[in-house]
């Protein structure tokens, strides 16, 4: 069975759902003859046509408002944002309409919406950007962030049977970065699940999206330099949290690494940080601690991005430092 | 022409008075009791305090809801504005469940979830109003690709004010659904203010229908106070959008006899508008017509009003004895299953 990239794998979840429910459709720019910017939707107009690859003209609100209209209808469209950034153009259908529909009028929007997010691509401060803090305040809207292929078909699958809005933000930098071997059969990974991707007694990582990897990495550091075991979990999930698993995972070690690419004021690291706090006090043996991207845009030029992106040796400082507290 | 022909013609002709003696009736019904329910929620039970939150109202506007909605076919999607009350009641939503809604009670349509006419129901055909109303047309363009996808000949009828043509996501939603052919209708009450902001202020063009151009959708001026104008209006309009021709445009000039809410005094508009604009009334107009045309007389006209304030008085008390929603509730249906 060959390795599946990231992008593949989004890319065979969407196709596989699209043959296996006609209501499902795709709605976005130029993602019909030009296969979407990233080439995620590429081949889909050939096979499923205009009417289930829809290109639009340049206009998030209208993607974002269609999408939820023809979802009130019963349709389950994928909407895609060509880059994250740009959601904030459908912000008000997202978080004032979709959001609200169920609870106000009981009325399911089961839209999806891809956002393909984050930086180390060199997008600079318009095209970098790791929105998801936007959406994860928003009751009503689910925000998933996948790290790896396998969870990123899964939580696509599952993105698109959900029967509620779904903002998927997929990774940029992951796209053709990392690889699975995947399942043949039809598989979903559950919406709202953390996974621990790596067992350990120590000291635990709480991640998400492409910083699990840089977390991976770390663990194999500091175990080579200090024999510490360290666990990481993968949130996969932003909304609705696993906090059972964070919590459970924090009593384990006793120590929390909070890592995220997001900036730090009103990033997921200080919601579970009080998570933690709530659920699992009397079990910590240190301060909880993050790693994040600071309060700044994210710039452009190759040194300005390096400083501002966490990356191995930053979270290697912090982890290194809680372990030994 | 022979006796034949003559006599069938003039049965056409009768059978036709008839019928538009019967739709007078019926606009008559929808209009008085849009503006009772109105009246009684905006002078009555908010003064009592029994309603909260914002009224906003469609008083000297019935015409516009009433003529088109009763243009809908029952697989056409309606997306009504603040001021279109009536449309509820045609699609069969009942007054009592209106005031309920309005007086936060769980008989409303959104069980105390949501106050005055933010409310919609799928089963209806009628999509809950986005309080910031230009939002509603990218959804209509929505719900009109997903009736083209179901191959259902269904028209999404999208209602808004003269405001709402100067935000972005209006002229995003209408250029999709023009660059689409979607079956829409697009519906302007252009009641000349946008809270307080006169239409001079809120666009460079003199008419809402010159926006139409510039999207190739053609559009036309209505006389909004006038219900048969509105509903001959919307028949051309969702016969050219049901036969695949793309959107079409009514801007039913009208005017807006309230404040924009129950706690506006409208001290900007001046007064003669009020004035000249209440002479225009559209229940009064179509009243006068009934008579004039002999499709009713005064008795029978006074008999319906007297109907439409029995009808209200029984939609207030059941509103009043509606339970209020248990705060144990709160949590629920934020997400499926919860």
């Amino acid at each position: 069975m060959p390795s599946t990239t990231y992008l593949e794998a989004i890319r065979e979840g969407l196709w596989e759902e699209m043959e296996r429910d006609p209501n499902v459709f795709c709605i976005g720019e130029d993602i019909a003859e030009y296969g979407g910017a990233f080439k995620v939707t590429a081949g889909f107009l050939e096979r499923f046509g205009t009417r289930r690859v829809v290109d639009t003209p340049i206009s998030e609100a209208a993607i974002a408002g269609a999408a939820i209209g023809a979802g009130l209808m019963g349709l389950r469209p994928v909407a895609e944002m060509q880059f994250a950034d740009f959601i904030s153009c459908g912000f008000d259908q997202l978080v004032n309409f979709a959001a609200k529909c169920r609870y106000r009028w009981n009325a399911p929007v089961p839209i999806v919406v891809r956002a393909p997010s984050g930086g180390g691509i060199h997008g600079g401060p318009f095209h970098s950007q790791n929105p998801e803090m936007w959406f994860v305040r928003t009751p009503g809207l689910k925000v998933v962030c996948p790290a790896t292929a396998y969870d990123a078909k899964g939580l696509i699958k599952a993105a698109i049977r959900d029967n509620d809005p779904v903002i998927f933000f997929e990774h940029k930098g992951l796209y053709r970065r990392i690889k699975d071997e995947l399942p043949e059969e039809d598989y979903t990974v559950p919406i709202g699940k953390a996974k621990v991707v790596r067992e350990g007694r120590d000291l635990s990582i709480v991640t998400y999206g492409a910083m699990v990897w840089t977390a991976l990495e770390v663990a194999d550091r500091l175990a080579a330099e200090e024999g510490a075991s360290v666990e990481v979990v993968d949130l996969r999930t932003l909304m609705p949290l696993d906090r059972d698993t964070v919590c459970a995972s924090a009593r384990k070690t006793g120590k929390v690494l909070l890592v995220h690419e997001d900036t730090r004021t009103g990033g997921m690291a200080g919601e579970l940080a009080a998570t933690i706090n709530e659920g699992a006090f009397e079990y910590l043996d240190g301060p909880i601690l993050r790693v994040t991207a600071p309060d700044t845009p994210i710039p452009f030029s190759p040194p300005l991005e390096e400083a501002f992106l966490p990356n191995a040796d930053k979270v290697l400082d912090k982890a290194r430092w809680l372990y030994r507290y | 022409m022979n006796a034949v022909h003559a006599t069938s013609a003039d049965a056409q002709h009768a059978q036709e008075e008839g019928l538009r003696a019967e739709l007078a009736h019926k606009f008559l019904y929808y209009m008085s009791l849009m503006r009772e329910v109105e009246d009684r929620i905006e002078r009555k039970l908010y003064r009592q305090g029994k309603v909260v939150g914002g009224v906003y109202v469609g008083r000297g506007q019935e015409a516009i809801p009433v003529g088109s909605a009763l243009c809908a076919e029952p697989e056409d999607v309606m997306l009504p504005s603040h001021r279109d009350m009536a449309v509820f009641f045609i699609r069969g939503v009942s007054a009592r469940r209106v005031l309920a809604q309005y007086m936060g009670r769980v008989d409303g349509l959104t069980r105390g979830r949501d106050g005055n006419m933010h409310m919609g129901d799928m089963k209806a055909g009628v999509v809950s109003i986005i309080s910031a109303l230009a939002a509603t047309v990218p959804v209509a363009a929505g719900v009109a690709l997903a009736l083209r996808y179901q191959g259902k000949n269904g028209v999404a009828f999208s209602y808004f004010g003269d405001g709402a043509t100067s935000r972005g996501d209006w002229h995003e939603g209408v250029n999709l659904a023009t660059v689409q052919k979607l079956p829409v209708v697009f519906i302007c009450n252009n009641n000349q203010y946008a809270y307080s902001t006169p239409l001079h202020m809120q666009m460079a063009c003199a008419n809402v229908a010159d926006r139409g151009a510039a999207y190739n959708m053609p559009s036309e001026i209505v006389d909004g106070n006038d219900v048969f104008a509105v509903y001959e209006a919307t028949r051309r309009a969702a016969a050219h959008a049901r036969a695949g021709l793309g959107p079409y445009m009514l801007e039913c000039k009208t005017f807006r006899m309230t404040g924009h809410s129950a706690h506006d005094a409208a001290h900007y508009v001046p007064k003669e508008m009020f004035e000249e604009w209440g002479k225009l009334d559209p229940i009064v107009r179509l009243e006068q017509r009934m008579l004039e045309e002999s499709w009713a007389k005064r008795d029978d006209l006074d008999a319906a009003q007297a109907a439409v304030k029995a009808e209200v008085d029984d939609a207030v008390a059941f509103a009043d004895r509606s339970p209020w929603p248990d705060p144990a509730t709160l949590l629920e249906n934020v997400y499926q299953n919860e």
